[in-house]
C-alpha cells in the first residue's frame, strides 16, 4: 500500500485563490436576519469533467420532496437566490424532559452557490448539530425549530424520514471527519461511492463502474481502478477522506456538508483536502465547513460563522472576521493558533474552561470584559457593516492579545516563560543522549518494516525538544523507547549520564520516576475504575509519599498547579471534559517531580481554544519546575510554539534537526518546507 | 415577512437512541430471585411438611388445594420436595460456577501472565477440553470420580474451566497491553502490585458479570447430571432427579416431572435476565 501524498489536484479542480473579494454592501431583504451578500468567487460551472451531468439549476419541483403544505407565504424564488436559507434556527433536546438542552439558539445564515461557509466554534458549541440538521440527522431526541429553512427554493422543515432520504445524498451530501469509521470496513471504496449512485439511481446500472472511477478521478485519486478496489484499512488517511468526498459527491449534491473533514489528517493531507474542497466551489458546489480551527477554514471559506453555547457570536466575511474580530471569543481563538505566537506568549485569554452561562452571553463566564449586563442579558446582533454582525455588549479590538502576559490571570494559572529558563545541573552533559537507535517491527504480512532508523539526538535538561513527523514517521516510537518501554533493536539511549535502554526492568524500575509521560488519549491511561485522586495518589505512592493527610495534601496541591478546582478529586475521568482530562494526567506526571517529561500528541486530540490552555501550562510548569519535555506532535504549528529546538523525521528518519527559529526561517531540506507550507494560518494580508 | 414557526421533531429514526422500554422484566426476574433464594436458604418458611414422608392413600394425586402441585407415586407432596430442593440444586449450580470460575481465572491469568510457554501449554490444553462439548466433558469426570453432590460439583465445574480460562486470558491481555497499564509501569510500579492493583480487578470485573450468565448453563448441567443418576440419591429431594423420577409417570401424573423442571427453567431465565442487565450495564460503565 503506497501514499500517494503529494499528487496534486487534477486540473479540473485545481485550487482556486481564495474569495478576497471586499464585501459589498447588502441591499438585500430587511426580512434576511444577516445579510451576506459577497459575489461568489466563480461563478457557476460550466464544463468540469466528470461533473457535466451534475444538476447545476434548481432541481424540478418533482425531483426535491416536499412534505406538508408549500407555504404559500413564500414566492418562488429566482435561480440566482441563495442555495441555503437558515433563519432562526434552534435545536432542543430532550425538550419535554425535565432537564432540556438547548444546543441551537436562533442561528441564521445565507449561503450561496459556490461559497462556502465556516462555522467554527469548540466542542459544544452547536456547530455540528446545526450541520446535521441540513441533512435531517439529528436523532429522535431533538426538536428542530426555524422560521425559515430553505434549501434550493424548497422547505426542509417539514421532510419526514422518507423524503429526507431523498435529499440526503441527492442534494445535500455528509462528509464526516474520520473516514476509517466512516466508511463501511467491509466493503470496497468503489463500492461505497456505487452504492450512493444505485441509491439515486444517477446512472444506469452500466455506467456505474466508469462513474466512480471519474468521481475518483475528480477528488485527486491517482490510480482509481486500482483504488475503487481497496477496502478502507488499505487505504491512507489522505484517499479515505477523499473516497469519502468522492461517495458524498456521487450524486450530484449542490451543497456539501464537512463536518471537521480535516481533524485526524497530517499537515499535508490536510492542505491537499482543503485544496480539493477549494476545487468544488470553484466548481460552483456550496460547502458548508465544520471546524474548531480558524486556521483551517481561513483560506477557504467565503463567509464564517462562529458559535458558542449554541449561538452565532460574530458572522461575516472571512477577511473581515479574521482581520477585524469584534467578538471576544473570536479573538479568543485566533489567539489560540499556535502557529502564529512565538515561544512565551500566552495563548489562552480564559485561564480555566467553564461551561457556557445559561442566562445573558452565554461567554460571560469566560470573557475578561464581562460585566453585569453581559450575565443577565442575551445582547442582540449589531455591527457597524451589515455583513458583519456580533452578539456582543462589548466588542472591539482586542487588548493586546499576543502580547506575553507576565501576572498570573488566576491563581492556579503561572506566568509563561519569557527566555532564560533554570538549568538544571548546568554543563553536566545532556538529559538525555539517543545514540543511533533503529527499531524493526514485524508486519502482518511476514516482512519487516523500519520504524525507527538510526536516529540519534540529544535532550539538555530543563530544555523542550519537539519531535514533528506526520503519521507513520516513527515518532511514537521514538516517544515509547525514551520512556523504556521497549528497548529499540540496536544503540542506546543514556539518561542523566547512565544506561538506561540496556538496564533490566529490575533496575530500571526504581529510576522511571525521573522519566513522566503524557499520553494523547488520557482517558485511555487512566484505571477505569479509579477517581482522580486516587490517580494521582498513585503516582505520589510511587514517588514515596505515604497514604493519609499528607498525600491527600499533595493531591490537591497538584490539582491547583494543573489549575483543576480541588473539588473534581472525587470524580472519575470519564465525568470530565477532555482538557480536564489532559490536566489530570500532567498533574500525575508531575507528581513523581520528575527531570524529564515525554509529551505523544498530548493537545491533538483537544480544541484549539482548549490546546492553548493545555499548552500555556505546559510552558508555564516548564517555566516553574525546569522539566525538561520531548514534546511530539503531527502539528508544526505546536512544535513551533513549545520548543526550544527541534528534530522533523519521516519514514523513520531524522531529517532536520536545529533550533526552531532556525529550522523555520530556512528550512534546510525539501521535506521540511512541504510541511511548514501545509500549515494553515489566518494569514491576514 | 410573515414568520411561520415551525417545530418538528427531524428525522426520528435517526442516530440517538429511542427511549428504553420500561424494565418490567427486570423488576420481576429480580424479584423471583429473590424469592427463589429465600426458598432455599429457609425452605421451612414455605412448607411444614416432610418432603420424604410417604402416604400410599394420597398417591398420585393432581394439584390441589391440599397439595399445590400434587402427590408422587409414593404421596410425598411435589411442592414441598421442590421447596427442599431449591438449596440442594442451587448449591451445586452455584458452587459449580464458582469453582469454574476461580480455577478458568488462575488458569487464565497464568496463561496470559506466565510467559510463553505457559501460555502455549494452558491454551493448548483449552483448545482439546473445548473441543468436547462441556455435557460430555462432565459426564467423563463423572465416571472418573464416581457419583456423589460433591462430585457432580466438581464434574461441572470442571466442563466450565476451559471457557472460563480462555475469557480470563483474552481479558488480561487487553488489560496488560492498556494505557493505564503502562503508565502504572512508567511509574515503576512492582509487578505483583500492577496484577493486584491494574490487571486483576480489570479483568475480573466482567468475569464475574459472565459468571451470572454462566449460572444458567452450569445449573442445567448439574440438573442433567442428576437427571441422569450421577448425582444425589433417592429419596433425597433435587430438581434434575426429581425431574427424571417424574418422567416415567408424565402421560399419567404431569405434575411430578412438571413442577421441577419448570423450578429449574424459571431460575435459569431469572438468572439469565439478571444477569444479562449486569453485563450491558458494566459495559456501559466502563467504555466511555
Amino acid at each position: 500500500m503506497s501514499d500517494p501524498s503529494g499528487a496534486p489536484a487534477p486540473a479540473a479542480l485545481a485550487p482556486v485563490p481564495p474569495a478576497s473579494v471586499p464585501p459589498v454592501h447588502s441591499s438585500q431583504a430587511p426580512g434576511a436576519v444577516i445579510a451576506t451578500d459577497v459575489p461568489s468567487a466563480a461563478s457557476p460551472p460550466t464544463d468540469v469533467p466528470g461533473a457535466a451531468s451534475l444538476p447545476t439549476d434548481v432541481p424540478s419541483a418533482a425531483s426535491l420532496p416536499t412534505d406538508g403544505p408549500s407555504t404559500a407565504a413564500r414566492p418562488d424564488v429566482p435561480t440566482d437566490d441563495p442555495l441555503l436559507v437558515v433563519e432562526g434556527l434552534s435545536v432542543t433536546f430532550d425538550a419535554r424532559s425535565a432537564r432540556p438542552v438547548q444546543a441551537v439558539r436562533d442561528v441564521s445564515f445565507t449561503l450561496r452557490r459556490g461559497e462556502c461557509l465556516a462555522i467554527v466554534g469548540e466542542s459544544g458549541s452547536g456547530k455540528s448539530v446545526t450541520a446535521r440538521t441540513l441533512v435531517g440527522l439529528t436523532g429522535a431526541r431533538a426538536t428542530v425549530s426555524a422560521r425559515r429553512l430553505g434549501f434550493a427554493g424548497r422547505d426542509l422543515i417539514r421532510l419526514r424520514e422518507a423524503s429526507w432520504r431523498r435529499v440526503r445524498g441527492r442534494h445535500i451530501g455528509l462528509v464526516l471527519q474520520d473516514a476509517l469509521v466512516s466508511l463501511d470496513p467491509l466493503r470496497t471504496a468503489g463500492a461505497e461511492i456505487a452504492e450512493a449512485l444505485r441509491t439515486h439511481r444517477v446512472v444506469d446500472r452500466a455506467g456505474v463502474h466508469s462513474r466512480v472511477l471519474s468521481l475518483l478521478t475528480d477528488v485527486g485519486v491517482p490510480e482509481p481502478a486500482q483504488r475503487a478496489a481497496q477496502y478502507p484499512h488499505q487505504l491512507s488517511g489522505g484517499l479515505r477522506q477523499r473516497a469519502l468526498i468522492a461517495s458524498a459527491l456521487a450524486a450530484g449534491p449542490e451543497l456539501l456538508v464537512a463536518d471537521e473533514p480535516t481533524t485526524a489528517l497530517d499537515v499535508t493531507v490536510q492542505a491537499q483536502v482543503l485544496d480539493l474542497l477549494r476545487g468544488l466551489t470553484a466548481a460552483g458546489r456550496s460547502v458548508l465547513l465544520i471546524s474548531h480551527d480558524l486556521a483551517v477554514v481561513a483560506g477557504l471559506a467565503d463567509q464564517v460563522a462562529v458559535m458558542y453555547g449554541g449561538l452565532v457570536v460574530e458572522q461575516g466575511p472571512t477577511a473581515a472576521v479574521l482581520a477585524d474580530p469584534r467578538h471576544p471569543y473570536t479573538q479568543a481563538l485566533l489567539a489560540a493558533v499556535p502557529a502564529m505566537h512565538a515561544k512565551g506568549t500566552r495563548l489562552s485569554i480564559t485561564p480555566v474552561d467553564r461551561p457556557p452561562a445559561t442566562a445573558g452571553c452565554p461567554y460571560a463566564a469566560r470573557c475578561p470584559r464581562s460585566d453585569e449586563r453581559c450575565r443577565a442579558e442575551l445582547p442582540p446582533a449589531a455591527g457597524d457593516e451589515p455583513a458583519h454582525r456580533t452578539l456582543c455588549w462589548h466588542p472591539g479590538p482586542p487588548a493586546a492579545v499576543t502580547a506575553p502576559v507576565t501576572a498570573p490571570v488566576a491563581a492556579a494559572v503561572v506566568p509563561v516563560a519569557g527566555t532564560g529558563r533554570p538549568g538544571r545541573g548546568a554543563d553536566a552533559g545532556p538529559l538525555v543522549e539517543v545514540t543511533a537507535i533503529n527499531q524493526r517491527f514485524r508486519s502482518p504480512d511476514g516482512s519487516w518494516r523500519h520504524a525507527v532508523r538510526d536516529v540519534s539526538f540529544e535532550l539538555f535538561a530543563g530544555e523542550t525538544l519537539g519531535v514533528v513527523g506526520e503519521s507513520g514517521s516513527g515518532k511514537t516510537t521514538v516517544a515509547r523507547i525514551v520512556l523504556g518501554m521497549q528497548a529499540p533493536d540496536s544503540g542506546t539511549v543514556r539518561f542523566a549520564g547512565a544506561p538506561w535502554s540496556g538496564l533490566r526492568e529490575r533496575e530500571r524500575r526504581a529510576l522511571r520516576p525521573r522519566i513522566q509521560a503524557v499520553y494523547q488519549d488520557p482517558l485511555g491511561s487512566f484505571d477505569p475504575r479509579f477517581t482522580t485522586e486516587k490517580i494521582i495518589g498513585e503516582a505520589l505512592g510511587a514517588a514515596g509519599v505515604r497514604r493519609g493527610q499528607q498525600r491527600r495534601d499533595r493531591v490537591v496541591d497538584l490539582l491547583e498547579r494543573v489549575g483543576l478546582a480541588p473539588g473534581l478529586r472525587r470524580r472519575r475521568p470519564p465525568e470530565l471534559s477532555g482538557g480536564q482530562r489532559q490536566r489530570v494526567a500532567i498533574a500525575r506526571a508531575l507528581a513523581t517531580e520528575p527531570e524529564l517529561l515525554v509529551c505523544d500528541e498530548p493537545v491533538s486530540a483537544l480544541d484549539v481554544s482548549v490546546q492553548a490552555q493545555i499548552l500555556d501550562l505546559l510552558a508555564g510548569l516548564q517555566h516553574d519546575l525546569g522539566v525538561a519535555m520531548l514534546f511530539i506532535s503531527h502539528d508544526l504549528g505546536v512544535i513551533h510554539h513549545i520548543s526550544d529546538r527541534l528534530v522533523v523525521m519521516k519514514d523513520g528518519l531524522v531529517v532536520e534537526t536545529g533550533p526552531v527559529g532556525q529550522v523555520f526561517a530556512q528550512p534546510a531540506q525539501e521535506y521540511t518546507r512541504t510541511l511548514l507550507a501545509a500549515v494553515p494560518r489566518p494569514d491576514l494580508t | 415577512m410573515t414568520a411561520i414557526d415551525v417545530a418538528a421533531g427531524l428525522g426520528r429514526r435517526g442516530l440517538t437512541r429511542g427511549r428504553r422500554p420500561p424494565r418490567v422484566g427486570l423488576v420481576l426476574a429480580a424479584g423471583i430471585l429473590l424469592l427463589i433464594i429465600l426458598i432455599a436458604v429457609a425452605p421451612g418458611l414455605f412448607t411444614d411438611r416432610s418432603p420424604t414422608d410417604t402416604a400410599s392413600v394420597d398417591a398420585l394425586h393432581g394439584p390441589s388445594g391440599a397439595h399445590w402441585f400434587g402427590t408422587d407415586q409414593l404421596g410425598r407432596d411435589v411442592f414441598t420436595r421442590v421447596v427442599d430442593g431449591a438449596g440442594r440444586s442451587l448449591r451445586l449450580g452455584v458452587g459449580a460456577t464458582l469453582l469454574g470460575v476461580l480455577a478458568g481465572a488462575v488458569l487464565g491469568l497464568a496463561a496470559a501472565l506466565g510467559g510463553r510457554a505457559a501460555d502455549t501449554v494452558l491454551m493448548r490444553l483449552a483448545d482439546v477440553l473445548l473441543a468436547l462439548p462441556p455435557l460430555l466433558l462432565a459426564l467423563l469426570a463423572m465416571t472418573v470420580l464416581g457419583s456423589g453432590a460433591w462430585n457432580l460439583t466438581l464434574a461441572v465445574a470442571i466442563s466450565t474451566v476451559p471457557g472460563y480460562a480462555r475469557m480470563v486470558r483474552a481479558e488480561a491481555l487487553v488489560v496488560r497491553r492498556s494505557g493505564y497499564v503502562e503508565a502504572a509501569v512508567g511509574l515503576g510500579l512492582r509487578r505483583w502490585l500492577l496484577v493486584a492493583r491494574h490487571i486483576l480487578p480489570n479483568t475480573l470485573g466482567p468475569l464475574l458479570v459472565l459468571a451470572t450468565v454462566g449460572f444458567g448453563t452450569t445449573l442445567i448441567a448439574a440438573s442433567s447430571l442428576s437427571f441422569l443418576g450421577f448425582g444425589v440419591g433417592p429419596p433425597t429431594p433435587e430438581w434434575g432427579l426429581m425431574l427424571s423420577e417424574g418422567r416415567n409417570y408424565l402421560s399419567t401424573a404431569w405434575w411430578i416431572g412438571v413442577f421441577p423442571g419448570a423450578a429449574i427453567a424459571v431460575t435459569v431465565i431469572a438468572v439469565n435476565v439478571v444477569g444479562r442487565h449486569a453485563q450491558a450495564r458494566y459495559t456501559r460503565r466502563t467504555s466511555r
